[in-house]
């Protein structure tokens, strides 16, 4: 009896499996064939025909979050700054911040060029007829609204999956620091003027996500230049640095009193993961673990 | 009668300027405190102290050399950085950053404040080279505007190959008074005594220049050779204080102005009080920019520039610029 009904339920399942993978191949069929769609972060409604199959990307975080759809072919130029995965590295550079490329983009014949929401040539490139997609990622939950609108562009589905990695990668992360003791303060310093990561900027939410105290408060705003007596009072225990200051941090007045520093507890990125802490793509889960294993490191090495 | 008179303007200028800089240790990132025992003494003695003086002794540096280049050039609108030393500093620090990864030694010998430092006197040098000479001023004037525009174009072309030293080179070129440590502040004050040593020994030659260049060739004075070194003293001045701080904006061309009713012409006085007046300024204003959104910093340039500006707006409103500066 209860075989029975185990095969029947089984069969019902099996019945509603089929059905939902009708209805999802009927669904892309539909969004194939018919003209589709997408608001992007301008509050443009950029209508496709088709998916788009000449992609161009004018931001390394958007090239890596296109690969990391799966749609790394797609791409037929990058700007200057892209460099990761390995095998976009041979696709025709288009420029930079300033000094982007228009002809060269024309040449190219893309179907959407990916950019930043303030990007100077969106104007430009639409009067020359050719489709732009604006994206504004500023933090984490930006980035997640990111990968599902190009998932919707580019006709993938794989935003959940790569959302899911971020995700774990973050939980690993959370896992190697947790042996430690907790209440561990650090300060992550952008560039020496200084100018630190705020609680509100994305390495600030890696931060708080790795239950680590950042010691900006998030009022501050994202990345303030502040007072570095503020640091010398709040004491942080270990000291993040994207830019290689080590020595001129240990010559600051009045620094030396800082735990991190005369415990030489400072943690100096390479610039490769460097590309990985600042830019807020698919590789933040990453981030997460390159923050997590150096300051497990520097916190269990003795003093 | 005048010499009482000048010796209470110089005190009430001297008050003025010590009760800023106490002012300075009580002002922090956490508001007012001011215990001077337990663990707060590093924050007031090797931060707050140190910061408050350079500050001072920076903006001081910068009026006296505003105050000589003004008279110099007999022309109010000359400032410290006319002669190519600001793009010539400007230049060192970017390209001391630029090359930074090369780690090679040297260039952490030299450091950021000696590359503004030996930017800023190889400005001056290639503006005197350009001009053929220091005879004459208009000639040091354009060659100055010249220089300063290629090595801006230099320097432009190096935040355009590393964008990401562009905050770097941004926080220098609005001055950064946060970082002073007391070598700094030991530096700044040799050369402020040197520099107002020998001004106050040679400034009758700006008495005599004020007459006019032919009237004072007239009069006797070895003209040429003491010009060179009032540019000397003019580089120093403006190098010592762009390394340590930056290109503050604006101190050494207001100091002057502001200081100019209460001198009454007499260029030795004169020199003297834009000294007093551009420390005055510069540290009133690194007290604002670090307490107007503590513990946030503004870059002190920009409240320089406003200070500065708005006080030269109305001395100009109140008084009407006809007579010779």
């Amino acid at each position: 009896m209860k075989e029975f009904k185990d095969m029947h339920s089984s069969i019902r399942s099996r019945y509603l499996a089929i059905g939902v993978a009708l209805f999802f191949l009927g669904f892309s069929v539909a969004v194939f064939a018919a003209p589709f769609s997408v608001v992007d972060d301008q509050g443009v409604v950029v209508v496709f025909d088709k998916p788009p199959q000449r992609v161009v990307s004018l931001l390394p975080s958007l090239t890596e979050s296109v690969c990391a759809l799966g749609k790394c072919d797609a791409l037929v130029g990058i700007d200057r700054f892209s460099n990761w995965p390995k095998s976009i590295q041979n696709l025709p550079k288009l420029g930079g911040v300033g000094d982007v490329n228009i002809e060269r983009i024309v040449q190219l014949k893309p179907d959407v060029v990916l950019l930043e929401k303030a990007s100077p040539v969106i104007a430009r490139l639409n009067s020359l007829g050719i489709q732009t997609f604006a994206l504004d990622i500023k933090s984490m939950g930006d980035e997640d609204r990111a990968l599902q609108k190009l998932d919707l562009v580019l006709g993938t589905t794989e935003s959940a999956r790569v959302w899911n990695q971020i995700q774990k990668e973050i939980m690993r992360a959370n896992k190697q620091l947790s042996l430690q003791g907790k209440n561990i303060r650090v300060y992550f310093e952008i560039n020496p003027a200084p100018y630190a990561a705020g609680g509100s900027s994305f390495i600030g939410e890696i931060l708080s996500q790795l239950n680590l105290i950042n010691i900006i408060p998030k009022s501050l705003g994202p990345f303030p230049k502040i007072n570095p007596e503020f640091v010398v009072q709040a004491k942080p225990d270990v000291i993040l640095l994207t830019e290689s200051t080590t020595t001129d941090i240990q010559k600051r007045p009045g620094w030396n009193t800082i735990p991190a520093v005369s415990n030489n507890r400072i943690c100096v990125f390479t610039s490769e993961q460097n590309d990985v802490l600042v830019r807020p793509g698919p590789r933040m889960g990453e981030a997460a673990l390159i923050i997590s294993q150096c300051i497990q490191e520097k916190m269990s090495s003795p003093r | 009668m005048q010499k009482n008179y000048f010796l209470a303007k110089l005190s009430g200028l001297l008050i003025l300027s010590t009760i800023l800089v106490l002012l300075g240790t009580l002002l922090g990132s956490t508001g007012a405190n001011w215990n001077a025992l337990g663990p707060d003494q590093t924050i007031l003695f090797d931060i707050r102290l140190p910061r408050s003086l350079g500050a001072y002794l920076a903006g001081a540096l910068l009026g006296l050399a505003g105050g000589i280049a003004q008279s110099l050039f007999r022309n109010p609108l000359a400032d410290p950085y006319l002669l190519g030393s600001a793009s010539g500093a400007l230049l060192g620090v970017g390209s001391i950053l630029c090359f930074a990864y090369l780690g090679n030694s040297w260039l952490e010998i030299i450091g950021l404040n000696g590359g503004a430092f030996l930017g800023a006197l190889i400005g001056v040098l290639a503006s005197l080279l350009l001009a053929g000479g220091y005879r004459s001023s208009l000639r040091l004037l354009l060659s100055g505007v010249v220089i300063s525009v290629i090595l801006g174009a230099a320097n432009s072309l190096f935040t355009f190959i590393r964008p990401d030293l562009f905050q770097s080179i941004q926080s220098f070129m609005l001055g950064n008074t946060t970082l002073m440590n007391w070598s700094g502040v030991a530096i700044m004050a040799i050369a402020l005594f040197l520099c107002l040593a020998i001004t106050s020994i040679i400034s009758p030659v700006l008495d005599a220049l004020s007459l006019g260049e032919n009237t004072a060739r007239t009069l006797g004075l070895p003209l040429d050779q003491l010009r060179l070194v009032f540019i000397g003293i003019l580089a120093l001045a403006t190098g010592c204080a762009v390394a340590q701080t930056g290109l503050v904006a604006f101190v050494g061309l207001a100091a002057p102005h502001l200081v100019r009713k209460l001198s009454g012409g007499r260029q030795r006085v004169q020199l003297i009080f834009s000294c007093l007046g551009g420390g005055i300024l510069l540290l009133g204003s690194d007290l604002i920019a670090r307490t107007l959104f503590a513990p946030l910093e503004i870059p002190v340039g920009i409240v320089t520039a406003v200070l500065g500006g708005l006080y030269l707006l109305v001395l100009l409103k109140r008084t009407s610029f006809g007579g010779r500066s």
